[in-house]
């Protein structure tokens, strides 16, 4: 059972959890897939998207998870508004909460924040992205996906591509995908892929075709242009030669390959249209599996237990 | 050993064995086929978990007397429980499988146990949800009275006058067990 | 007004004293001390006699690196709370660093500091004076005039000196008025907007880290200039082992340098940022198990001559903020002694050793008399009841700053009575 009271990050949950999560959402994904793609299950409740950072892909999806669930969802963007006028974090939540929020979901550029506020907080507090540290319900979506396309996780030799350091997807995956027992390989530059990460149990790759090869799962990761300026890499040209996905590289991997990208994505950069369409594209479907997933998330997370 | 049957620990009571069971589902398959006149645009929808075994064994009666197929589905309540806001934990959620489409048919409800009837009133939802049947008739092993909405079954293997304080529980050989239906009297000290 | 001291275990490295005996003060200074060789020769008619039997008689400790935040930031500390929070901690003299508003970079802030400290401190204060005006690293202060208005030591603390050449002028200049130069070592673009120590745990919590290097090269940056130009050079809050190495080696080879660690330093890991607890923010950050046995070790070989507090107070709600956020900083004049004394009941300092580091060695570095029992110095005296545990309760804390990583530590060792400007303070 999930006896907590909120989803701070995949770190802290276990095999079990995060399986129980996954079995949970398979039960939603059968109702989305109905022409009545709802149920009264979350009747009465109120969920809040707090996001202190845009992102209308995971607000979206979080609110259409919420009124499947028949939740009625408040959309609370603080673009800095808030902020500029000086009014706390904490207040801002405390608001929040004060509306009558039972689950507030997160998505703030610093980490921590979350955890942070979940101390403060009687309602259940769900992280949609913490600055550089986690974004689980991605993760989730991303191990519901594999499970789905390739029967199991266990023993599947799975890549991640690309800015490992900043993205909270790559790392939340890392953390889900070793604790369901697949090997993980990280590719990318050096720059992009700090040397301790190693002692989370992965392989690091800096040679893309070395990398690739034989992958069950290649999951690709979007590239920030602003690093290029930060010396990470030269430019985008120079990066994408190395470390885009090209038809001709993930022919490398296994035959029965699936390639996924948590989006958006910069098409002719990371990943070529040619592969991003392709029939071994899982990408679109992600996008079906996020809603199943996250509906699986506040549902188990809504018990009394308080 | 044997003094502690009489004070403490209440021996649970057998009120149905494997043979009563049987003879229970057979009268109630021969009522289903003549109260809709035969299997035409029937189907069988059995609740998670005990009443899908259920479901699957008068299927198994009504081919044997109609020598004709008769549609079976799996119906998860979860998602429409009225006590979500009040529970420790979850239910866990099981597979819904309504292999057939709902709207227009006549559709038999199969439980094992009815009490309350809050789980009847969710699967109603459930199945509505779903499509529009014809119909919806319920069909149960046992009733244990105490029904706390306007709920009736058209359909019981065995009617048993109950306390509040007892548990009906329904054990089949799907499930690893014998096939039997005990009466226990709940420890309230607990 | 006379006060006499009896029968305490007296520890003062400045005279090789570390046996029972008896002080006498008067008129706020040490008339004499007697050890039980020798007993005192007017013992019969002072106003006060303390018994303390049991106890440790201790020179009054000096932190040579505390932020009184006095003028400016008065909601995180004032001069008043920040010494009474000394004092209760076992000091008696602190050193305030120039990161005030406006920035102690002139003589009529220092001259501000010194007369409000005379008029509300419960303990001496000698300020720190910036090295460049308004600490941008850009031209140097008027370090002279600062210096006769009463600054003992010069320092940009809070940020390092960028610009090699400005520290080397500093370095030099400073020569001429026999002060030291404190080095806050970070070298900012390498540690850019890090939050704490780089590792596996920062990657793994997602914050930004900072390598240990970035404090190392310049640790290594000003001792060569040290080197180059004979300037007196400080090294603050030394917080790896690789800084531990550049002193020692840079110390054998006769480099004019000093340098303190904090407690922290030696007490607890980056693990203490787990769950993002912004009250173990602190910067430097902390490190690693292997940077605490180096900083031990240097504290033990005399690599590291002065543990001081960097006594940082924040107020709550700039710590309930985002980890990234949150500004950097310890509390720390409330628990340094408690926990630098696990350092002699581990087995790392004598109990003289910790004294020397705590209240002789900051005083010879700055150049003051103080940290001793000496006869004629002011008395500046500490008892510390080794039997008394405390447990640490950011509630009781006089500081305004309740922002530590040790609430709820259990630490041994407290001052009872503090004797400071002529005052005696009795703790409970
Ligand atoms: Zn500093």
């Amino acid at each position: 059972m999930l006896n907590r009271k909120d989803l701070l990050g995949i770190k802290e949950l276990s095999k079990d959890e995060i399986n129980l999560i996954l079995d949970t959402a398979a039960g939603f994904k059968d109702v989305l897939g109905r022409d009545i793609k709802k149920v009264p299950t979350l009747r009465g409740k109120t969920a809040v998207n707090l996001f202190f950072e845009p992102s209308t892909r995971t607000r979206t999806s979080f609110e259409l998870a919420a009124k499947r669930l028949s939740t009625d969802v408040i959309n609370f963007s603080v673009p800095t508004s808030s902020v500029v006028k000086g009014e706390s974090l904490i207040d801002t939540a405390l608001t929040v909460q004060a509306l009558g929020a039972d689950f507030i979901i997160i998505r703030h550029s610093s980490a921590g924040v979350p955890h942070l506020l979940a101390k403060k907080l009687r309602a259940s507090v769900i992280n949609a992205g913490d600055g550089t540290n986690e974004h689980p319900t991605q993760a989730l979506l991303d191990a519901f996906t594999i499970r789905e396309k390739k029967g199991r996780i266990e023993g599947l030799e799975i890549a991640i591509v690309g800015d490992i350091i900043h993205s909270r997807v790559a790392k939340s995956n890392i953390y889900c995908l070793t604790k369901l027992g697949a090997r993980v390989r990280l590719i990318g530059p050096p720059t992009l892929i700090p040397e301790e990460i190693r002692g989370t149990g992965v392989e690091v790759f800096h040679d893309m075709e070395a990398g690739l090869k034989d992958a069950d799962v290649v999951i690709m990761l979007r590239i920030q242009m602003e690093r290029q300026g930060k010396g990470f890499f030269p430019s985008t040209e120079e990066y994408s030669k190395n470390w885009g996905l090209t038809a001709e590289r993930f022919s490398l991997a296994k035959d029965d390959a699936i390639v996924m990208h948590p989006g958006p994505m910069n098409r002719g950069i990371e990943i070529t249209s040619e592969i991003a369409d392709g029939p071994r594209s899982v990408i679109l479907e992600q996008v079906t599996n996020g809603l199943a997933v996250r509906m699986a998330v506040m549902y188990l997370l809504a018990g009394v237990k308080r | 050993m044997r003094g502690r049957f009489f004070y403490g620990v209440k021996m649970p009571k057998e009120l149905m064995n494997k043979k009563d069971i049987d003879r229970a589902l057979t009268r109630i398959a021969h009522e289903i086929i003549e109260k809709n006149k035969g299997i035409e645009r029937l189907g069988l929808v059995g609740i998670q978990r005990g009443g899908v075994h259920l479901a699957r064994r008068l299927a198994s009666k009504i081919k044997d007397i109609e020598k004709k197929d008769i549609p079976v589905g799996l119906l998860d309540i979860g998602f429409y429980r009225d006590d979500l806001n009040i529970r420790k934990e979850q239910p866990v959620i099981r597979k819904t499988e309504v292999p057939f489409e709902v709207t227009d048919l006549k559709i038999i409800l199969v439980d094992d146990v009815l009490f309350t009837g809050r789980s009847i009133r969710a699967a109603l939802d459930a199945l509505i949800d779903l499509g529009r049947p014809a119909a919806i008739q319920l069909a149960v092993l046992i009733d244990r009275g105490h029904r706390e909405l306007p709920i009736k079954a058209d359909y019981v293997g065995k009617n048993i006058p109950t306390a509040l304080s007892e548990t009906v529980e329904v054990h089949l050989e799907e499930e690893g067990l014998e096939d039997r239906v005990i009466l226990e009297k709940v420890d309230t000290e607990r | 007004m006379k006060i006499i001291i009896k029968n305490g275990h007296i520890i003062d490295p400045s005279q090789g004293i570390d046996g029972v005996g008896d002080i006498l003060i008067e008129d706020g200074k040490i008339k004499e001390i007697s050890t039980q060789h020798s007993a005192l020769s007017t013992s019969s008619s002072a106003h006060r006699t303390i018994d303390a039997i049991g106890l440790y008689v201790l020179p009054g400790l000096i932190d040579m690196h505390t932020h009184l935040r006095d003028p400016g930031f008065e909601y995180k500390e004032t001069i008043k709370t920040g010494t009474k929070a000394a004092v209760k901690g076992g000091f008696t003299t602190v050193c305030c660093m120039p990161n005030t508003y406006p920035v102690n970079d002139n003589a009529s802030v220092t001259e501000f500091i010194i007369r409000k400290a005379a008029q509300e401190g419960h303990c001496t204060v000698l300020p720190i004076g910036a090295i460049t005006k308004g600490q941008k690293g850009e031209e140097l202060a008027e370090i002279g005039t600062m210096r006769n208005e009463g600054c003992i030591a010069f320092s940009d603390d809070g940020r390092p000196v960028m610009n090699s050449l400005m520290m080397r002028r500093a370095l030099e200049y400073s020569k001429a008025f026999n002060v030291p130069i404190i080095s806050h070592c970070e070298d900012l673009t390498l540690s850019e907007d890090g939050v704490m120590n780089e590792g596996l745990l920062s990657v793994t919590l997602g914050l930004k880290g900072i390598p240990s290097e970035a404090e190392e090269i310049m640790v290594y940056r000003d001792l060569s200039l040290s080197k180059l130009t004979g300037g007196r050079l400080h090294i603050a809050h030394v917080s790896t082992e690789g800084s531990v190495k550049l002193i020692r080696d840079a110390k054998k080879r006769g480099v004019n340098v000093t340098a303190e660690t904090c407690p922290h330093y030696f007490s607890i890991t980056e693990d203490a940022v787990t769950g993002y607890d912004t009250n173990a923010k602190v910067n430097p950050p902390l490190r690693t198990e292997r940077d605490i046995k180096a900083i031990k070790e240097g504290l033990q070989d005399g690599t590291i001559d002065v543990i001081a507090t960097d006594h940082a107070p924040h107020h709550m709600d700039e710590k309930l903020q985002e980890f990234d956020k949150s500004p950097s900083g310890i509390s720390g004049l409330e628990t340094a002694l408690g926990l630098s004394l696990r350092l002699v009941e581990g087995g790392i300092l004598t109990m003289g050793q910790l004294i020397e580091k705590m209240a002789l060695n900051p005083a010879r570095i700055l150049g003051i008399k103080r940290g001793t029992l000496q006869t004629d110095t002011n008395a500046d005296v500490v008892l510390l009841d080794m039997n008394r545990e405390f447990t640490v309760e950011v509630d009781r804390f006089l500081s305004k700053g309740k922002n530590t990583p040790f609430r709820g530590w259990i630490l041994k060792g407290m001052p009872v009575i503090t004797i400071s400007k002529g005052r005696i303070y009795e703790w409970q």
